[in-house]
């Protein structure tokens, strides 16, 4: 009784996940695929709880006690139904697993060409800074259909940059970069949360992420801020800093030139080989003594402390765009 | 109620005699261990990651310990299992007053490891500013691998500090197995007591033995003086 | 095939000198060795804490009824759950059937007299109670809100609330467990009766040894992880300190190391104990007695090495994630083993609906869902947009309350009467097992649609579309905290006023069963020699006496 007043319920909230308002807006390119694993899991719990459920209760029923002193006879083991059991459970989890892991590969790795914004957590907003130079606090403005990547980074503790409507989320840590991508797939406005408790106001760290047409977005980029662009902002912190007079750009310096050095590999002083990204270069800027290479001493000082994590977040752009000077200067 | 033959002094009435009892003692005692061997453990392995993160300040900062009293306490700790295993092994042969002068001088010994640590080392360093928390100055003679050098200290203090709290520990243990011994409490049929506190003083020896490399000679050194 | 070899003894109720009467005064109960007696204050003290918990959790939903809150300001919520899961998990959950159930029937289901090392074992409920102190001085003395999983730097460098003292509560408590796993591991091993091999053994013993192989193991890497935050936050540098290269991520998998394997304590003692109620209850043998006891082992081992898929969205390699999802999956698959062999256990048997089978069938289906969406969080492409949202909660919810609260209300009425020598009445426990089992699926379940939906957990405010559902889960929070309410009435009602139990109303077979109801202090008169399997009902004449 009890059993199947269990699973009418469960089988009305499944059906009601059907329905749009019980569904969280697929909004992005991966969206459905994770919704279709996500049934799936809810078919088989569904399922497998039904057949449990209502077995116990058909067993109870058809063998419920009649007299005090009925001796049941042994049913003996039985290794087939053992096997069977433990078998079959195994091979549903392991097509779960591959299911599941093959789609989180491709979930977490962004398409070479994404267009790259820049997120920075700290109690209780979220900066958004994109490349170009436009600047914005708990709003998220992006193109339509077009892979975006976030680098990420926190001030202050842990905080988790969530987008629901796009399935995607990612922790935000302090002293490193995560990253998360995605591809909106409709244009609208949704929720955008911090989902890993950061204190006081963790609750309130909302924003709002803005779909909108590929046109509408350059249009809302070019009457933004009119402040310089990530890129200029590097650079002027580079020549402010005094890093140009260690990286020269022919290399005749104390310090490697940074022409070109984004995205290639590069051998340490301990051997390892490393390709410089975003994370590399915020090491060296903050932790120089653990990315020295090989052919060069281990004098740069460190500048944690006096660059913030955006001022770092702009250095690295500036250094990346070195890399497409270079292949300007070959293409001439 | 079933009449209990006479059972030797220091039975235990949940068992069914002594050899349950002795046997369950000692698998408790080795439990117990492996507790602490996880205890520690994760101590250990915390170290290990940031050692492979920060070799050249930890190289730094081991070069900076006094490898001689490291040393020197190792061998006192050595000394002292060995006095303890002699005052079991005089329980084992029924030699009541060896019994307590091996664990007088087990007891000298761990308390002149302490002495040794907690004088001639620790204060040394808090003089010396190397006290994370307690007025650490980083030098300029480390250049750029000292802002991770108080790192390798929070470790050197943290793990040698617990050790030292279970030598503490230990020596109060050894005390009361001073006065049961001198009261005659332990016969060659009944010492289960002070096996079971030896094992633990061997096992506090034996973190010590990997301490002391892992802290003090990173990077190799020689006794007496730098590099 | 013959029956054990001792004698059941028929007496009026209290008229035997039994464990509660043997000695009076207070002096006697804070003092004693009794394994039996120290299961009851350990009763005494976790009931405390399950209120208090409990009591923090009647806030929250309370508060969740509307959008933006309607009982506190947000620091105090952030304060309610953290301290309700503090409490809850290490204060309640964790110690429950151990050291209660476990505590009182290890030794008389292995025909010994008492634990290995019973004076030990009172130091552990004093260890227990003086870290609980701790953390009820936290509580009063402004409360804490790091979330009970203390991530840093939050925790370590942020917070301005009583850290220290509620870490230092359960650092303390932690050294209950230990030394309470360690008393059991000794006692199974070397205090059987004669006859009792391991293949012969209840399988709640066999859980119960599973159980505290993690105490064992997974305890101590909590306390010297706690104890690591302690010194961070006290001495304002530390391990976990980005400011001297330290990492964050680094407490997490500390933490995690140990407190994945702590949700197998809270569910390995309380499927020992189905296993116990399905077989009386059915009359029958345990279908898979070795599948059902090597799964318990199983569960212990591999729940060492999952402990990542807490940190699938860190930001943790690809690659670690797949290792820790294959594990993960793994894992679940003993529990689906010991869901079948119970399930095929009721097959031909002789079924009787007494209050503690209700609820060992509530706990089997909430089980059974709660440990399939725990695939949804083992798959790696669900889990990052599931993890950190209300599914978790959901989740963790119907495995601890579905599961381990139902399977500990049901040990607790069936041996009831074992240890208090009184039954109680059994209309009110069924009814009460239906309140709880409802009042837990209303509560719980909307909070699967919530976290698919997309809300975070730990928020004190939410958007307003999701009220209907945090609505729908108070309403059933309401009935839920009622249904516990009702057996602590009934029960404490029966230990005075209720009637005489014979030494085995439910006609079980197990040694304890042996016994008067309560048992006299040393047991057994004669320590048992035991020759046949356990739960050898087909070959047996036990009946309800």
């Amino acid at each position: 009784m009890i059993g199947s007043l269990q699973f009418g319920w469960d089988f009305l909230c499944f059906a009601a996940i059907q329905a749009p308002q019980l569904r969280p807006e697929a909004a992005s390119s991966i969206a459905e695929g994770v919704d279709h694993l996500y049934f799936a899991l809810t078919f088989i719990t569904l399922f497998f709880t039904f057949v449990i459920f209502s077995t116990i209760l058909f067993f109870m029923v058809k063998y419920r006690r009649r007299a005090e002193n009925e001796r049941p006879p042994d049913t003996g083991e039985h290794l087939g139904l053992e096997l069977a059991w433990t078998i079959i459970p195994t091979l549903i989890c392991a097509g779960l697993f591959v299911w599941a892991s093959s789609l989180y590969f491709e979930n977490s790795r962004p398409p070479s060409a994404s267009t790259e914004i820049f997120v920075i957590g700290k109690q209780w907003m979220w900066h958004i800074q994109h490349p170009e130079g436009v600047r914005e606090i708990n709003e998220l403005h992006v193109p339509l259909g077009v892979p975006v990547k976030l680098t990420m980074t926190s001030e202050d503790v842990i905080h988790d940059f969530y987008i629901p409507a796009f399935r995607v989320k990612k922790d935000v840590l302090p002293g490193r970069y995560t990253s998360l991508w995605f591809q909106a797939t409709k244009i609208g406005t949704y929720h955008l949360f911090c989902a890993q408790y950061c204190g006081a106001d963790h609750a309130e760290m909302l924003g709002w992420v803005y779909v909108m047409s590929p046109a509408d977005y350059e249009a809302w980029l070019a009457g933004g801020s009119t402040s310089q662009s990530m890129q200029q902002a590097g650079e002027a912190i580079f020549n402010k800093l005094g890093c140009a007079s260690c990286h020269l750009s022919d290399g005749t310096g104390r310090g490697p030139s940074l022409v070109g050095i984004y995205g290639k590999e590069e051998t340490l002083k301990s051997g390892d080989k490393r390709v410089v990204d975003e994370a590399f270069i915020r090491q060296a800027i903050v932790n120089p003594n653990s990315v020295v290479l090989a052919k060069y001493p281990a004098i740069m000082p460190t500048f944690q402390g006096q660059v913030t994590e955006e001022q770092v977040l702009q250095l690295v752009a500036y250094v990346k765009s070195l890399a497409s000077e270079e292949r300007k200067t070959d293409a001439k | 109620m079933t009449v209990h033959s006479a059972h030797p002094p220091g039975f235990a009435h949940q068992f069914e005699d002594m050899e349950q009892q002795r046997e369950a003692g000692s698998l408790g005692m080795w439990v117990f261990l492996l507790t602490e061997i996880m205890f520690f453990g994760g101590l250990f392995a915390s170290y290990i990651i940031y050692r492979a993160l920060y070799l050249p300040a930890f190289e730094i900062g081991s070069h900076l310990l006094e490898v001689q009293f490291g040393a020197l306490n190792t061998a006192v700790l050595i000394l002292s299992s060995l006095t303890m295993a002699l005052a079991i092994h005089s329980a084992q042969v029924g030699k009541r007053r060896a019994q307590v002068w091996f664990l007088i001088t087990t007891m000298i010994l761990g308390a002149a490891f302490l002495a040794i640590k907690f004088t001639f080392e620790w204060h040394h360093d808090y003089i010396e500013h190397l006290v994370p928390g307690f007025g650490f100055i980083i030098r300029p003679e480390w250049g750029a691998a000292g802002q991770h050098v108080p790192m390798f200290f929070c470790f050197y203090f943290f793990m040698t500090g617990l050790h030292a709290l279970h030598m503490i520990i230990g020596i109060g243990l050894l005390t009361v197995l001073t006065v049961m011994a001198h009261r005659g409490r332990f016969t060659p049929e009944y010492y289960a007591p002070l096996e079971v506190s030896g094992l633990y003083w061997h096992f506090v020896d034996i973190i010590w033995i990997f301490l002391f490399p892992l802290l003090y000679l990173i990077g190799g050194r020689y006794i007496g003086g730098g590099h | 095939m013959s029956t054990a070899t001792i004698d059941v003894h028929e007496a009026p109720a209290g008229s035997h000198v039994n464990y509660l009467n043997a000695k009076y005064g207070v002096k006697s109960w804070l003092l004693t060795t009794d394994h039996k007696r120290i299961a009851l204050l350990y009763l005494v003290s976790i009931t405390l804490m399950f209120f208090v918990g409990g009591f923090f959790a009647v806030l929250m939903r309370l508060h969740l009824i509307e959008p933006q809150g309607a009982l506190v300001q947000p620091e105090t919520y952030n304060k309610l759950f953290t301290m309700h899961g503090v409490i809850m998990v290490f204060f309640f959950l964790v110690p429950s059937i151990p050291a209660t159930l476990g505590n009182f029937l290890v030794p008389m289901m292995i025909g010994a007299r008492d634990l290995a090392f019973p004076k030990l074992n009172l130091l552990s409920w004093y260890i227990y109670v003086i870290g609980a102190c701790f953390t009820l001085y936290a509580v009063i003395s402004g409360g804490v809100d790091t979330g009970w999983t203390f991530y840093t730097p939050y925790s370590s460098s942020f917070s301005h609330t009583s850290v220290i003292p509620t870490a230092l509560g359960v650092f303390i408590t932690g050294f209950s467990s230990i030394l309470t796993g360690l008393n059991f591991v000794v006692t199974i091993h070397k205090m059987r009766a004669p006859g009792l091999t391991w293949f012969r053994l209840p399988l709640f013993i066999w859980a119960i040894y599973a159980t505290s192989i993690i105490f064992i193991l997974g305890t101590p890497v909590i306390a010297i992880t706690l104890f690591l935050l302690g010194l961070e936050r006290l001495l304002h540098i530390g391990i976990f300190d980005p400011a001297i290269g330290g990492d964050p991520i680094l407490f997490q998998h500390l933490f995690w190391f140990y407190s994945h394997p702590a949700v197998y304590i809270m569910i390995l003692p309380g499927m020992g104990v189905m296993s116990e109620l399905v077989t009386c209850f059915s009359r029958k043998k345990i279908f898979g007695y070795s599948f059902v006891a090597f799964s318990s082992l199983s569960i212990a081992i591999i729940s060492f090495l999952v402990w990542g898929h807490h940190m699938f969205v860190t930001g943790q390699s690809i690659y670690a994630g797949l290792i820790f999802s294959v594990l993960s999956f793994m894992v679940a698959i003993p529990s689906a083993v010991k869901v079948f062999n119970w399930t095929a256990t009721l097959y031909k048997g002789s079924i009787s609906y007494d209050a503690p089978m209700l609820y060992a069938l509530g706990f089997i289906g909430l089980f059974t869902m709660g440990g399939l969406t725990g695939l949804f969080l083992a798959s790696l492409a669900t889990d990052v947009h599931l993890n950190g949202t209300y599914f978790i909660v959901a989740h963790f919810h119907y495995i601890m309350v579905g599961g381990a609260v139902m399977a500990y209300l049901g040990g607790i009425h069936f041996w009831w009467p074992k240890i208090t020598g009184r039954l109680y009445p059994d209309g009110w426990a069924r009814f009460a097992a239906l309140v709880i089992f409802v009042g837990f699926n209303l509560t719980f379940f909307p909070q699967f649609m919530l976290g698919y939906l997309g809300m975070p957990r730990r928020f004190a405010v939410y958007p307003a579309e999701f009220q209907v559902l945090n609505v729908m889960s108070s309403a059933g929070a309401s009935i839920l905290g009622i249904g516990y309410l009702i057996p602590l009435i009934y029960l404490t009602w029966s230990m005075r006023y209720g009637p005489a139990a014979g030494p085995n109303p439910w006609g079980a077979k197990g040694l304890e069963w042996t016994t008067p109801s309560p048992p006299p202090t040393e047991n057994f008169e004669e320590i048992p020699v035991v020759t046949e399997d356990a739960y050898d009902y087909a070959h047996s004449t036990v009946t309800r006496v």
